[in-house]
């Protein structure tokens, strides 16, 4: 069983008249717990296809199934649902809701799926990234780096089986960088969770099992990494 | 591989999930003070509306208590002739409390302070007023004037007005017919009189008793008769009146009771207040159309975060009930303050309607009136705001990912047409709900939407034209400010709109009120009379024109009049057509006493229009009637009228219409004789002569009024000066309404200040870092907020000129010349303000250091 399959995927836009395409026929599967980056250069596809993978958008032809649930014929509202059940995001630019704490937006993914003890839980993953005492703080009171920290609480809040990171240490400096990048693959290994990772850092990329490169749209090679391949003699 | 169906939990989203609360309460507390200041928008026109309605419960609350006081009395009795015998040994038997007046015109003269005028006077006798104060100044002197009819003592009492007009006091002695008065007391408040009549018709009260010796009831005077009784206390009076109502009806007697009289006041003050929560409405729908934009800058701002909740797993319902609810609670906060507000502005309406109310308004709380307010004020602010909030709905989680792209959230969305629906239906429902007629509803909305529309159509022109011809040479100061009204996410039209709209209320207000004025001035211009005398006996007519000609005035025109009663139409009798139901004869026109000339030709202000001038053929009187006069009749040429003159019936044949220039001083005749009929019935003369001045008019009246007492005169600076008096009066009370408007509209002005506040911080800082003067970025702000006054103002006034034509050109066909400098008055104030909450609302902005603001959050 996988947890993520794209098949013949592919995204056209119309613009000027012209049809431009961003994302040319591309397909792979994911196993549970698999880590697997994107790599390829600005304007390459990258986001649209981690988009297309997450559901917050539809491919023009071809087909996803996130955990086996096939998203391309859900309406948006049954795609976000199952983005709360099984879904994880971590942005380039954070994304906290401002107007929130950092514990309150922590709070949300799990207040959303009725969780009882939301605070309580909210509370422990902040600490567990680190920022136990600064839940009342609001996101502009946060540096770049604890910002991060707190959407990383944020996406592992509701369990999810598959997260999505466009970009992660994309506003970061190197440091603090280094710091959330550790972070991701602890808490990853932790839970046990699928990782995506969208970056055109080939270092970054290097951690995770498998790689795909793209170029203007196409899948140009699809490797595994060195440290995939002790994982998969180990299993 | 199976396919496993999704495992979509069933989320039901209902506005009762106690998370939505929760999250529109957190994401509101950063911006907590902004969205009241929005909502803040719909305050004024709730606080009108709950204003005007608690007013108007608390005025039928205080009509219904006092419902006694509006009469005086029990019952009233009116009559225009004297009774018989027999009639009046019958009012005798109604009750023994019975008091008397006989009510007719008649010049008065002060001649202490020489002061003349053509006055109301009434001779009274008996203990009336039975309820109410007659609050005269000293309260001694009622007791005086009503035993003065067995003392013998001379003295009357004087209106106020009366007195403050002819600068007179009392103590002095006032001129009635032949008689010398003392004014023993100056009347305050006569129970039943407002303010307003008293304007029109000020009072000089007589002891009954000393009447005759006036001289004044001759022929001719019109002359009305009351007479005010009181039953025993729980006295059914309708009852009671109804065992003998049909021998009055016979009589020619009309009579009202306290339950009639109360009936119709109530009904005078529903419709004004019905028509006052019009106007109140229209400055709530000026605030919603404020909360709408700023709800809509609001949600722009909050896209981001809708995308993030999206993207997290919140359904478009959620996202939307979040902030629909964030915005309802606002609204009902600024709808709770605004019935408080209204509560405390209807204690001062009793002084707002002083000169309008015959009785005395006791103010309360009235809840009702607060509970229509915040329910109409709520529900259609939540409409106006609906329409940007839809837009959360459609937000895509794609934006969390990518903002660079903008798709088109407000493109097209079926239920967007259904909140415009929803908005005019609320529209046209509350304007029903007020006048009680689908086609005024209907009209009221239309009228509104082409306000509406003409303002966005002229503010949009004058930006295009701004734009069009940008003054590329202007320095940069001018060139920035004129480049704001442009900047993305502008305010300019919405506030054209807003701000314009309260400018043409103010100004068709003033140059209506202007047009009405004109009309009557108009009369005035060229040589036409400005003058009329009237009961001018026979006897006398020789007398006065020798009295105009010896003060140089010019007799223009003198005319006798015959009054007379219709008696028979085509051979039918006046009473047998009242008894039909059939006939559409109006019965004011069987009934009333008609004022007849007789000549055989037309004069310069009337036109043949059918048939011919009146004549005399073979014995028959061939008559003119007015034009309209024939239609309302239900008449045609040929037709046969027969009058009643003094008891003589005289037939005549309708042989021609008349179109008549009612719009000039003139003696003007429904119903016009040839010579050869008349000349040997009673009459009397007009004459109507030019004066020059105050000053020649007020000599003339005098010598006049000691000459011939009897003789009324009556001149257009009078008729002007009362019409003014009572413009002023109403206008008084509009503008006071057209105030929650204005102010709406810079309430809307302040919101949207605010809500741009961010947007300016930056750009002030971005321009003092590039090395801007403090006094430069001042500069830039002050001429922007005169340009965007400038705007609404001229937009306003603009509507106002072209509306005020209109009702010049089609309902009192006259020619309207606007009168421009009061105009530019109201430009200039309507600006000086814009200006002013402009500044006042940026002055963050300016004050503080670059840097301290760029870490400021807004
Ligand atoms: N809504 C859109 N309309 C037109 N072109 C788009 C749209 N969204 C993305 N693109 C184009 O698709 C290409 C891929 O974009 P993206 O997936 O963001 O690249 P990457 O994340 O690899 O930098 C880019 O050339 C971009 O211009
Ligand atoms: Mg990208």
């Amino acid at each position: 069983m996988s947890i993520l399959r794209a098949e013949n995927l592919t995204k056209t836009y119309q613009s000027g008249g012209r049809t431009l395409t961003v994302l040319n026929d591309v397909s792979f599967e994911l196993q549970p717990g698999d880590t697997f980056s994107i790599v390829g250069p600005s304007g390459s596809g990258k986001t649209t296809l981690l988009g297309l993978c997450a559901g917050l958008d539809r491919a023009s032809s071809g087909s996803v199934y996130l955990n086996d649930i096939k998203l391309d014929t859900l309406s948006e509202d049954e795609r976000a649902a199952v983005r709360n059940q099984y879904v994880g995001f971590i942005f380039q630019n954070f994304q906290l809701l401002p107007t929130l704490t950092a514990l309150e937006n922590v709070m949300v993914p799990l207040e959303l799926r009725g969780e009882k003890k939301a605070g309580r839980t909210a509370q422990e993953l902040l600490e567990r990234v680190g920022l136990g005492q600064r839940g009342h703080h609001y996101p502009t009171q946060l540096s770049g780096g604890e910002q991060q920290r707190v959407s990383l609480a944020r996406a592992f809040a509701n369990r999810p089986k598959i997260l999505f990171a466009d970009e992660p240490t994309g506003n970061l400096d190197t440091d603090t960088s280094a710091n959330v990048v550790d972070l991701i693959f602890e808490l990853n290994r932790e839970a046990g969770t699928t990782l995506v990772l969208v970056t055109h850092d080939l270092e970054l990329a290097s951690r995770t099992q498998r790689i795909i490169r793209i170029k203007g749209g196409h899948v140009v090679s699809d490797t595994y990494t060195e440290s995939t391949a002790d994982l998969r003699s180990g299993q | 591989m199976d396919r496993i169906l999704p495992k979509v939990p069933a989320r039901s989203v209902s506005i009762t999930d106690p998370w939505l609360w929760k999250m529109a309460w957190r994401d509101s507390r950063r911006s907590r003070r902004r969205l009241f200041l929005f909502m803040s928008a719909i305050v004024l026109g709730i606080a009108a509306l709950v204003a005007i309605n608690s007013f108007g419960d608390n005025l039928s609350a205080s009509v219904d208590e006092q419902a006694r006081e509006l009469l005086g009395a029990d019952l009233v009795l009116t009559y225009n002739k004297t009774l018989n015998k027999k009639t009046e040994a019958f009012l005798n038997t109604i009750s023994p409390e019975r008091s008397n007046e006989v009510a007719f015109p008649s010049m008065v003269f002060f001649p202490r302070s020489g002061g003349v005028r053509l006055s109301q006077v009434k001779a009274l006798e008996g203990r009336f007023p039975y309820y109410g104060e007659w609050e005269v100044q000293p309260s001694a002197a009622v007791a005086r004037f009503r035993k003065a009819g067995k003392t013998g003592e001379r003295i009357a009492l004087v209106d106020d007005a009366l007195l403050v007009q002819l600068n007179a006091r009392p103590g002095d002695s006032v001129k009635v017919g032949s008689l010398m008065f003392l004014v023993a007391g100056r009347v305050m408040k006569t129970p039943g009189q407002t303010a307003v009549t008293t304007t029109v018709a000020p009072t000089v009260f007589l002891p009954y008793a000393q009447l005759p010796e006036t001289g004044l009831l001759q022929r001719g005077s019109r002359v009305t008769y009351r007479s005010y009784f009181q039953f025993d206390p729980g006295t059914n009076v309708d009852a009671y009146i109804k065992t003998f109502a049909s021998r009055l009806d016979k009589a020619g007697i009309n009579y009202d009771t306290v339950t009639e009289r109360k009936e119709q006041t109530g009904r005078a003050f529903t419709d004004l207040t019905r028509f006052l929560n019009l106007v109140a409405f229209v400055a709530l729908l000026l605030g919603c159309v404020g909360v709408a934009s700023a709800v809509h800058l609001y949600v722009k701002e909050k896209i981001a975060s809708v995308a993030v909740l999206r993207c997290i797993g919140a359904s478009g319902r959620q996202a939307f009930l979040i902030y629909l609810i964030q915005t309802s609670l606002m609204g009902l906060m600024g709808a709770v303050l605004g019935a408080a507000l209204g509560s405390i502005v209807q204690l001062i309406l009793p002084e707002v309607f002083g000169s309008f109310l015959p009785i005395d308004v006791t103010v309360t709380v009235s809840w009702k009136a607060v509970a229509q307010g915040v329910g109409t004020g709520l529900v259609i602010a939540v409409l106006f705001a609906l329409l940007p909030l839809l837009v959360i709905r459609k937000v895509s989680p794609l934006r969390t990912l990518r903002t660079s792209y903008e798709e088109d959230v407000t493109g097209r969305d079926p239920l967007r047409w259904a909140v415009y629906g929803a908005i005019v239906l609320a529209i046209t429902g509350f304007a029903y709900w007020q006048i009680r007629d689908w086609k005024m509803a209907l009209g009221f909305t239309l009228g509104l939407a082409t306000a509406f529309g003409v303002l966005t159509g002229l503010g949009r022109l004058l930006m295009f034209l701004v734009r069009r011809f940008f003054p590329v040479s202007w320095s940069y100061i001018w060139r920035q400010s004129l480049a704001n009204l442009y900047r993305p996410q502008n305010q300019t039209l919405i506030l054209v709109i807003s701000i314009g709209l309260g400018a043409f209320l103010i100004a068709t207000l003033y140059l209506t009120q202007t047009l009405l004025l004109s009309r009557v001035q108009l009369s005035a211009s060229g040589g036409q009379p400005n003058m009329v005398l009237f009961d001018i006996q026979n006897e006398q007519k020789a007398g006065v024109q020798q009295l105009v000609q010896s003060h140089r005035l010019p007799v223009v025109q003198s005319v006798p009049v015959v009054t007379m009663r219709l008696a028979e139409v085509n051979g039918r009798t006046v009473e047998a057509i009242q008894k039909d139901t059939s006939s559409k004869i109006p019965d004011w026109a069987l009934t009333r006493e008609y004022r007849v000339t007789y000549r055989d030709a037309l004069i310069d202000s009337e036109k043949l229009a059918t048939g011919k001038a009146q004549s005399l053929r073979n014995q028959t009187a061939l008559i003119s009637v007015e034009k309209g006069y024939l239609d309302r009749m239900r008449l045609k040429l040929g037709d046969t009228l027969t009058f009643n003159v003094q008891g003589a019936l005289i037939p005549t044949v309708v042989g021609g219409t008349r179109e008549v220039d009612w719009n000039r001083v003139q003696t003007n005749f429904l119903i016009v004789f040839p010579n050869g009929v008349l000349e040997q019935a009673p009459q009397f003369h007009v004459l109507m002569t030019r004066v020059r001045d105050t000053q020649q008019s007020a000599a003339f009246q005098r010598d006049l009024v000691r000459r011939y007492p009897n003789v009324s005169a009556i001149d257009l600076g009078l008729i002007l000066r009362t019409i003014d008096d009572i413009l002023e009066k109403v206008s008084f009370v509009i503008r006071f309404m057209a105030l929650f408007s204005i102010v709406t509209g810079l309430l809307v002005l302040s919101s949207s200040v605010v809500i741009s506040k961010y947007q300016r911080i930056q750009e002030s800082v971005l321009l003092r870092t590039l090395g801007a003067s403090r006094r430069q970025i001042l500069l830039i702000s002050l001429i922007e907020y005169m340009l965007l006054g400038l705007l609404a103002a001229f937009s306003g006034i603009v509507l106002s000129v072209f509306g005020t034509w209109g009702l010049a050109y089609f309902v009192f066909e006259i020619p309207f010349v606007p009168d421009f400098t009061p105009l530019l008055v109201v430009a200039a104030v309507v600006t000086a303000l814009t200006i002013l909450i402009g500044l006042f609302n940026s002055r963050g902005v300016l004050v503080r250091p670059p840097l301290e603001v760029l870490r400021a959050e807004v």
